[in-house]
Protein backbone atom coordinates (compact mmCIF):
# COMPACT_ATOMS: atom_id res chain seq x y z
CA UNK A 1 0.00 0.00 0.00
CA UNK A 2 1.56 3.19 -1.21
CA UNK A 3 1.04 6.34 1.76
CA UNK A 4 -1.80 8.24 0.63
CA UNK A 5 0.35 11.45 1.47
CA UNK A 6 2.46 10.70 -1.45
CA UNK A 7 -0.54 9.50 -3.37
CA UNK A 8 -2.07 13.10 -2.89
CA UNK A 9 0.70 15.03 -3.72
CA UNK A 10 1.39 12.53 -7.53
CA UNK A 11 -2.81 13.48 -7.79
CA UNK A 12 -1.54 17.34 -7.11
CA UNK A 13 0.73 16.96 -9.81
CA UNK A 14 -1.04 15.41 -12.55
CA UNK A 15 -4.39 18.17 -11.78
CA UNK A 16 -2.37 21.27 -11.41
CA UNK A 17 -0.58 20.16 -14.88
CA UNK A 18 -3.97 20.21 -16.31
CA UNK A 19 -5.56 23.34 -14.46
CA UNK A 20 -2.67 25.42 -15.21
CA UNK A 21 -2.31 24.91 -18.37
CA UNK A 22 -5.95 24.88 -18.81
CA UNK A 23 -6.03 28.37 -17.77
CA UNK A 24 -3.34 29.51 -19.70
CA UNK A 25 -4.88 27.98 -22.80
CA UNK A 26 -8.21 29.91 -21.97
CA UNK A 27 -6.83 33.12 -21.58
CA UNK A 28 -6.82 32.79 -25.83
CA UNK A 29 -10.84 32.78 -25.87
CA UNK A 30 -11.63 35.70 -27.81
CA UNK A 31 -7.76 36.37 -29.07
CA UNK A 32 -7.16 33.79 -31.02
CA UNK A 33 -6.08 35.03 -35.26
CA UNK A 34 -9.02 32.96 -36.12
CA UNK A 35 -11.92 31.83 -35.41
CA UNK A 36 -11.42 28.03 -35.84
CA UNK A 37 -8.42 28.44 -33.84
CA UNK A 38 -9.95 30.17 -30.85
CA UNK A 39 -12.56 27.62 -31.04
CA UNK A 40 -9.74 25.13 -31.24
CA UNK A 41 -8.16 26.52 -27.98
CA UNK A 42 -11.16 27.13 -26.05
CA UNK A 43 -12.08 23.34 -26.56
CA UNK A 44 -8.36 22.24 -26.17
CA UNK A 45 -8.70 24.09 -22.48
CA UNK A 46 -12.29 23.24 -21.71
CA UNK A 47 -10.80 19.42 -22.21
CA UNK A 48 -8.04 19.95 -19.76
CA UNK A 49 -10.74 21.50 -17.41
CA UNK A 50 -12.36 18.41 -16.86
CA UNK A 51 -9.84 16.36 -16.53
CA UNK A 52 -8.33 18.51 -13.87
CA UNK A 53 -11.80 18.28 -12.14
CA UNK A 54 -11.34 14.69 -12.12
CA UNK A 55 -7.65 14.46 -10.69
CA UNK A 56 -8.09 16.38 -7.94
CA UNK A 57 -11.35 15.67 -7.17
CA UNK A 58 -9.73 12.21 -6.59
CA UNK A 59 -6.34 14.22 -5.06
CA UNK A 60 -9.34 15.64 -2.80
CA UNK A 61 -10.88 12.14 -1.55
CA UNK A 62 -7.65 10.44 -1.33
CA UNK A 63 -6.60 13.46 1.38
CA UNK A 64 -9.99 12.92 3.00
CA UNK A 65 -10.30 16.32 4.69
CA UNK A 66 -13.22 17.20 3.16
CA UNK A 67 -11.66 19.44 0.57
CA UNK A 68 -12.94 19.20 -3.00
CA UNK A 69 -11.52 20.03 -6.46
CA UNK A 70 -12.90 23.25 -6.39
CA UNK A 71 -11.22 24.03 -2.90
CA UNK A 72 -7.47 22.74 -4.35
CA UNK A 73 -7.77 24.58 -7.27
CA UNK A 74 -9.45 27.94 -5.50
CA UNK A 75 -7.91 28.28 -2.38
CA UNK A 76 -4.32 26.80 -2.48
CA UNK A 77 -1.73 29.63 -2.58
CA UNK A 78 0.85 29.55 -5.11
CA UNK A 79 4.15 27.37 -3.48
CA UNK A 80 1.14 24.73 -2.96
CA UNK A 81 1.03 23.78 -6.50
CA UNK A 82 2.95 21.27 -8.05
CA UNK A 83 2.64 21.62 -11.57
CA UNK A 84 6.05 21.49 -14.47
CA UNK A 85 7.17 24.75 -15.01
CA UNK A 86 6.73 24.62 -18.66
CA UNK A 87 2.74 24.88 -18.31
CA UNK A 88 2.37 27.85 -16.49
CA UNK A 89 4.88 29.47 -19.26
CA UNK A 90 3.62 32.93 -20.84
CA UNK A 91 1.18 32.28 -23.82
CA UNK A 92 3.89 34.59 -25.88
CA UNK A 93 2.76 34.37 -29.63
CA UNK A 94 0.10 31.90 -31.12
CA UNK A 95 3.56 29.84 -32.15
CA UNK A 96 4.73 29.83 -28.68
CA UNK A 97 1.38 28.91 -27.40
CA UNK A 98 1.13 25.81 -29.79
CA UNK A 99 4.56 24.67 -29.23
CA UNK A 100 4.40 24.40 -25.44
CA UNK A 101 1.18 22.85 -26.05
CA UNK A 102 3.10 20.41 -28.88
CA UNK A 103 5.34 20.18 -25.73
CA UNK A 104 3.12 19.34 -23.11
CA UNK A 105 0.73 17.02 -25.35
CA UNK A 106 3.92 14.45 -26.62
CA UNK A 107 5.09 14.43 -22.65
CA UNK A 108 1.07 13.81 -21.54
CA UNK A 109 -0.13 11.41 -23.83
CA UNK A 110 2.68 8.95 -23.08
CA UNK A 111 2.49 9.40 -19.41
CA UNK A 112 -1.60 8.71 -19.97
CA UNK A 113 -0.97 5.54 -21.71
CA UNK A 114 1.13 4.31 -19.13
CA UNK A 115 -1.25 5.45 -16.56
CA UNK A 116 -3.64 3.70 -18.10
CA UNK A 117 -2.41 -0.05 -16.70
CA UNK A 118 -2.09 1.76 -13.08
CA UNK A 119 -2.52 -1.05 -10.50
CA UNK A 120 -4.74 1.89 -8.90
CA UNK A 121 -8.33 1.06 -10.93
CA UNK A 122 -9.22 4.90 -10.02
CA UNK A 123 -6.36 6.44 -11.99
CA UNK A 124 -6.39 4.04 -14.76
CA UNK A 125 -10.04 4.74 -15.75
CA UNK A 126 -9.28 8.82 -15.42
CA UNK A 127 -6.45 8.35 -17.78
CA UNK A 128 -8.60 6.06 -19.84
CA UNK A 129 -10.73 8.92 -20.64
CA UNK A 130 -8.20 11.89 -20.88
CA UNK A 131 -5.70 10.08 -23.28
CA UNK A 132 -8.83 9.81 -25.72
CA UNK A 133 -9.11 13.78 -25.59
CA UNK A 134 -5.01 14.31 -25.62
CA UNK A 135 -4.61 12.06 -28.85
CA UNK A 136 -6.67 15.02 -30.29
CA UNK A 137 -4.35 17.48 -28.69
CA UNK A 138 -1.24 15.85 -30.14
CA UNK A 139 -2.46 15.43 -33.62
CA UNK A 140 -3.64 19.03 -34.11
CA UNK A 141 -0.31 20.43 -31.62
CA UNK A 142 2.01 18.43 -33.82
CA UNK A 143 0.14 19.57 -37.24
CA UNK A 144 0.18 23.28 -36.47
CA UNK A 145 4.01 22.74 -35.31
CA UNK A 146 5.00 21.39 -38.34
CA UNK A 147 2.49 24.29 -40.37
CA UNK A 148 4.24 27.05 -38.27
CA UNK A 149 7.52 25.59 -38.54
CA UNK A 150 7.46 25.17 -42.05
CA UNK A 151 5.75 27.79 -43.59
CA UNK A 152 7.13 31.07 -43.94
CA UNK A 153 10.37 32.78 -42.95
CA UNK A 154 8.95 34.51 -39.91
CA UNK A 155 6.27 32.13 -38.88
CA UNK A 156 9.51 29.59 -39.25
CA UNK A 157 11.46 31.90 -37.23
CA UNK A 158 9.35 32.28 -34.54
CA UNK A 159 8.50 28.81 -33.73
CA UNK A 160 12.38 28.12 -33.36
CA UNK A 161 12.37 31.29 -31.02
CA UNK A 162 9.33 29.31 -29.10
CA UNK A 163 11.35 25.97 -29.17
CA UNK A 164 14.59 27.78 -27.99
CA UNK A 165 12.71 29.52 -25.13
CA UNK A 166 10.72 26.46 -24.08
CA UNK A 167 13.26 23.81 -24.16
CA UNK A 168 14.73 24.21 -20.78
CA UNK A 169 11.73 23.78 -18.96
CA UNK A 170 11.17 20.34 -20.68
CA UNK A 171 13.18 18.24 -18.69
CA UNK A 172 11.32 18.53 -15.49
CA UNK A 173 8.89 15.87 -16.94
CA UNK A 174 11.50 13.04 -16.87
CA UNK A 175 13.53 13.61 -13.41
CA UNK A 176 11.91 11.50 -10.84
CA UNK A 177 11.97 12.13 -7.01
CA UNK A 178 10.86 10.46 -4.04
CA UNK A 179 7.20 10.69 -4.70
CA UNK A 180 7.56 9.38 -8.11
CA UNK A 181 9.48 6.34 -6.93
CA UNK A 182 6.86 5.64 -4.21
CA UNK A 183 4.39 5.21 -7.18
CA UNK A 184 6.57 2.92 -8.95
CA UNK A 185 7.37 0.87 -6.26
CA UNK A 186 3.34 0.26 -5.72
CA UNK A 187 2.48 -0.17 -9.55
CA UNK A 188 0.73 3.16 -9.68
CA UNK A 189 2.34 5.32 -12.25
CA UNK A 190 5.84 4.84 -14.29
CA UNK A 191 9.26 6.25 -13.97
CA UNK A 192 9.49 9.67 -15.66
CA UNK A 193 12.89 9.04 -16.84
CA UNK A 194 11.14 5.97 -18.92
CA UNK A 195 9.16 7.78 -20.73
CA UNK A 196 12.08 9.80 -22.06
CA UNK A 197 12.84 7.87 -25.28
CA UNK A 198 9.51 7.66 -26.70
CA UNK A 199 8.84 11.71 -25.91
CA UNK A 200 12.12 12.29 -28.20
CA UNK A 201 11.27 9.99 -30.87
CA UNK A 202 8.29 12.02 -31.18
CA UNK A 203 9.64 15.36 -31.12
CA UNK A 204 12.66 14.36 -33.38
CA UNK A 205 10.00 13.53 -36.38
CA UNK A 206 7.99 16.10 -35.75
CA UNK A 207 11.15 18.93 -35.66
CA UNK A 208 12.61 17.61 -38.72
CA UNK A 209 9.32 17.60 -40.35
CA UNK A 210 8.89 21.29 -38.77
CA UNK A 211 12.47 22.51 -40.28
CA UNK A 212 13.44 23.51 -36.48
CA UNK A 213 16.51 22.53 -34.75
CA UNK A 214 16.00 20.75 -31.44
CA UNK A 215 18.42 22.52 -28.81
CA UNK A 216 21.18 20.46 -27.81
CA UNK A 217 21.62 21.25 -24.32
CA UNK A 218 19.75 19.11 -21.75
CA UNK A 219 19.90 21.67 -19.06
CA UNK A 220 16.73 21.84 -17.17
CA UNK A 221 15.03 23.92 -14.79
CA UNK A 222 13.20 22.40 -12.24
CA UNK A 223 11.02 22.97 -8.99
CA UNK A 224 7.47 23.59 -10.39
CA UNK A 225 6.39 19.53 -9.59
CA UNK A 226 7.93 19.79 -6.14
CA UNK A 227 6.83 23.10 -5.38
CA UNK A 228 9.92 23.98 -4.49
CA UNK A 229 10.98 27.11 -7.01
CA UNK A 230 7.96 28.12 -9.70
CA UNK A 231 8.37 30.73 -11.69
CA UNK A 232 7.28 34.91 -11.34
CA UNK A 233 4.61 33.83 -14.00
CA UNK A 234 2.77 31.11 -11.80
CA UNK A 235 1.55 34.17 -9.04
CA UNK A 236 -0.05 36.52 -11.98
CA UNK A 237 -1.84 33.24 -13.12
CA UNK A 238 -3.11 32.53 -10.13
CA UNK A 239 -4.16 35.77 -8.89
CA UNK A 240 -6.63 35.55 -11.80
CA UNK A 241 -7.81 32.09 -11.89
CA UNK A 242 -8.68 32.84 -7.82
CA UNK A 243 -9.53 36.42 -8.14
CA UNK A 244 -13.65 35.28 -7.06
CA UNK A 245 -13.08 32.98 -4.59
CA UNK A 246 -10.38 35.14 -2.58
CA UNK A 247 -12.63 38.38 -2.95
CA UNK A 248 -15.98 36.53 -2.24
CA UNK A 249 -15.15 33.47 -0.35
CA UNK A 250 -17.37 30.23 -0.57
CA UNK A 251 -19.30 32.04 -3.37
CA UNK A 252 -21.70 29.68 -5.21
CA UNK A 253 -24.25 30.29 -8.27
CA UNK B 1 -44.44 7.84 -4.64
CA UNK B 2 -46.90 5.69 -2.28
CA UNK B 3 -46.60 2.36 -0.58
CA UNK B 4 -49.19 0.85 -2.78
CA UNK B 5 -47.77 2.12 -6.11
CA UNK B 6 -46.00 -0.36 -8.20
CA UNK B 7 -42.36 0.66 -9.06
CA UNK B 8 -42.00 1.29 -12.80
CA UNK B 9 -40.12 -1.33 -14.56
CA UNK B 10 -36.44 -0.66 -16.08
CA UNK B 11 -37.85 -1.05 -19.56
CA UNK B 12 -40.61 1.76 -18.46
CA UNK B 13 -37.51 4.07 -17.25
CA UNK B 14 -35.25 3.00 -20.01
CA UNK B 15 -38.08 4.28 -22.73
CA UNK B 16 -38.50 7.35 -20.56
CA UNK B 17 -35.25 8.34 -20.98
CA UNK B 18 -35.07 7.55 -24.68
CA UNK B 19 -37.23 10.48 -24.59
CA UNK B 20 -35.14 12.91 -23.21
CA UNK B 21 -32.94 15.09 -26.31
CA UNK B 22 -29.22 15.66 -25.77
CA UNK B 23 -29.12 19.35 -25.06
CA UNK B 24 -26.33 20.05 -27.45
CA UNK B 25 -28.27 17.75 -30.46
CA UNK B 26 -31.40 17.77 -29.68
CA UNK B 27 -32.48 15.42 -32.34
CA UNK B 28 -30.87 12.24 -30.96
CA UNK B 29 -31.92 11.62 -27.46
CA UNK B 30 -29.23 10.96 -24.30
CA UNK B 31 -30.06 6.74 -24.85
CA UNK B 32 -28.83 7.24 -28.34
CA UNK B 33 -25.57 9.02 -27.48
CA UNK B 34 -25.42 6.11 -25.35
CA UNK B 35 -23.85 7.80 -22.19
CA UNK B 36 -26.70 6.49 -20.25
CA UNK B 37 -25.23 2.85 -19.03
CA UNK B 38 -26.77 1.23 -16.25
CA UNK B 39 -30.69 2.11 -14.35
CA UNK B 40 -31.33 -0.23 -11.80
CA UNK B 41 -33.56 0.32 -7.91
CA UNK B 42 -31.67 -0.16 -5.05
CA UNK B 43 -35.18 0.01 -2.37
CA UNK B 44 -36.97 3.23 -3.24
CA UNK B 45 -34.17 4.85 -5.15
CA UNK B 46 -33.29 4.69 -8.86
CA UNK B 47 -29.72 4.77 -9.72
CA UNK B 48 -29.17 5.82 -12.81
CA UNK B 49 -25.29 5.73 -13.77
CA UNK B 50 -24.27 8.36 -16.74
CA UNK B 51 -21.14 8.50 -18.29
CA UNK B 52 -19.78 12.29 -20.02
CA UNK B 53 -19.08 12.12 -23.14
CA UNK B 54 -15.48 14.56 -23.06
CA UNK B 55 -14.57 15.26 -19.43
CA UNK B 56 -14.80 18.53 -19.69
CA UNK B 57 -18.26 18.73 -21.63
CA UNK B 58 -20.52 21.45 -20.23
CA UNK B 59 -23.32 19.19 -21.21
CA UNK B 60 -23.06 16.81 -18.68
CA UNK B 61 -24.67 18.86 -15.56
CA UNK B 62 -27.57 19.80 -17.77
CA UNK B 63 -28.22 15.87 -18.94
CA UNK B 64 -28.01 15.03 -15.07
CA UNK B 65 -31.01 17.72 -14.51
CA UNK B 66 -33.20 16.97 -17.45
CA UNK B 67 -32.61 13.06 -16.01
CA UNK B 68 -33.94 13.90 -13.15
CA UNK B 69 -36.49 16.25 -14.57
CA UNK B 70 -37.89 13.76 -16.50
CA UNK B 71 -38.08 10.51 -14.32
CA UNK B 72 -39.91 13.22 -11.47
CA UNK B 73 -42.35 13.95 -14.03
CA UNK B 74 -42.87 10.06 -14.08
CA UNK B 75 -43.57 10.20 -10.28
CA UNK B 76 -40.62 8.65 -9.37
CA UNK B 77 -38.96 10.54 -6.38
CA UNK B 78 -35.91 8.99 -4.80
CA UNK B 79 -33.17 9.59 -7.78
CA UNK B 80 -29.44 9.17 -8.10
CA UNK B 81 -27.54 10.07 -10.85
CA UNK B 82 -24.19 8.96 -10.36
CA UNK B 83 -20.66 9.26 -12.94
CA UNK B 84 -19.81 6.59 -14.15
CA UNK B 85 -16.02 6.99 -15.59
CA UNK B 86 -14.92 3.71 -16.66
CA UNK B 87 -15.03 1.90 -18.89
CA UNK B 88 -14.58 5.50 -21.01
CA UNK B 89 -17.55 6.28 -23.53
CA UNK B 90 -16.68 5.51 -26.85
CA UNK B 91 -18.92 6.22 -30.36
CA UNK B 92 -19.34 2.65 -30.57
CA UNK B 93 -22.05 3.12 -28.38
CA UNK B 94 -24.25 5.65 -30.36
CA UNK B 95 -27.10 3.71 -31.71
CA UNK B 96 -27.82 2.99 -35.09
CA UNK B 97 -30.59 5.18 -34.92
CA UNK B 98 -28.82 7.59 -33.00
CA UNK B 99 -26.30 7.99 -36.10
CA UNK B 100 -29.24 8.64 -38.60
CA UNK B 101 -30.84 11.00 -36.98
CA UNK B 102 -27.86 12.97 -36.45
CA UNK B 103 -26.82 12.70 -40.23
CA UNK B 104 -30.90 13.77 -41.10
CA UNK B 105 -29.94 17.06 -38.67
CA UNK B 106 -26.80 18.14 -41.11
CA UNK B 107 -23.75 16.51 -38.88
CA UNK B 108 -22.14 13.65 -39.68
CA UNK B 109 -22.00 10.84 -37.60
CA UNK B 110 -18.44 9.16 -36.68
CA UNK B 111 -16.48 6.98 -38.67
CA UNK B 112 -13.22 4.60 -38.01
CA UNK B 113 -11.77 6.20 -40.90
CA UNK B 114 -10.78 9.04 -38.94
CA UNK B 115 -13.42 11.27 -41.20
CA UNK B 116 -16.59 11.44 -42.47
CA UNK B 117 -17.50 8.87 -45.15
CA UNK B 118 -19.53 11.65 -46.64
CA UNK B 119 -21.49 15.10 -46.40
CA UNK B 120 -24.46 15.09 -44.44
CA UNK B 121 -25.62 17.67 -47.07
CA UNK B 122 -25.49 16.33 -50.24
CA UNK B 123 -24.28 12.85 -50.06
CA UNK B 124 -20.40 13.90 -51.63
CA UNK B 125 -16.96 12.13 -50.74
CA UNK B 126 -14.96 15.17 -51.68
CA UNK B 127 -14.14 16.21 -48.26
CA UNK B 128 -11.57 18.28 -46.14
CA UNK B 129 -10.84 19.02 -42.57
CA UNK B 130 -11.70 22.78 -41.68
CA UNK B 131 -10.67 22.32 -37.91
CA UNK B 132 -10.01 19.42 -35.68
CA UNK B 133 -12.69 21.35 -32.90
CA UNK B 134 -15.97 22.38 -33.93
CA UNK B 135 -18.71 24.03 -31.99
CA UNK B 136 -18.59 21.64 -29.49
CA UNK B 137 -15.67 19.68 -27.67
CA UNK B 138 -16.93 16.11 -29.42
CA UNK B 139 -16.94 17.89 -33.08
CA UNK B 140 -14.91 19.07 -35.82
CA UNK B 141 -15.70 20.89 -38.69
CA UNK B 142 -15.46 19.51 -42.24
CA UNK B 143 -16.31 21.17 -45.66
CA UNK B 144 -18.03 19.48 -48.54
CA UNK B 145 -16.29 20.12 -52.01
CA UNK B 146 -19.00 19.06 -54.05
CA UNK B 147 -21.89 21.27 -52.42
CA UNK B 148 -19.17 23.67 -50.79
CA UNK B 149 -21.00 23.64 -47.11
CA UNK B 150 -19.61 23.72 -44.22
CA UNK B 151 -20.40 21.02 -41.81
CA UNK B 152 -20.00 19.31 -38.34
CA UNK B 153 -18.18 15.97 -38.14
CA UNK B 154 -18.79 14.16 -34.84
CA UNK B 155 -15.45 12.72 -33.52
CA UNK B 156 -14.76 9.06 -33.34
CA UNK B 157 -13.21 8.57 -30.07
Amino acid sequence: MVRDDFLFEYLLRLGDNTLILGHRVSEWCGHAPVLEEDIALANTALDMIGQTQMWLGLAAEVEGKGRNADALAFTRDVWDFRNLLLVEMPNGDFGQTLMRQFLFDAFHSILLGRLMTSSDTRIAGIAAKASKEVSYHLERSAETVVGLGDGTEQSHERMQAALDYLWPYVGEAFIGDTVDAEMVAAGIAPDPASLRAEFDEIVTRVFAEATLKLPESRFAHKGGKTGNFHTEHLGHLISTLQWLQRAYPGCTW
Amino acid sequence: MTETMEKPTEADIWHWLDAVPDPEIPVISIVDLGIVRDVAWEGDTLAVSVTPTYSGCPATSIIAMDIETALRDQGIERIEIRTQIAPAWTTDWLTDKGRAEMEKFGIAPPSPAAGPERCPHCGGTHLEKLSQFGSTPCKAQWRCKDCLEPFDYFKCI
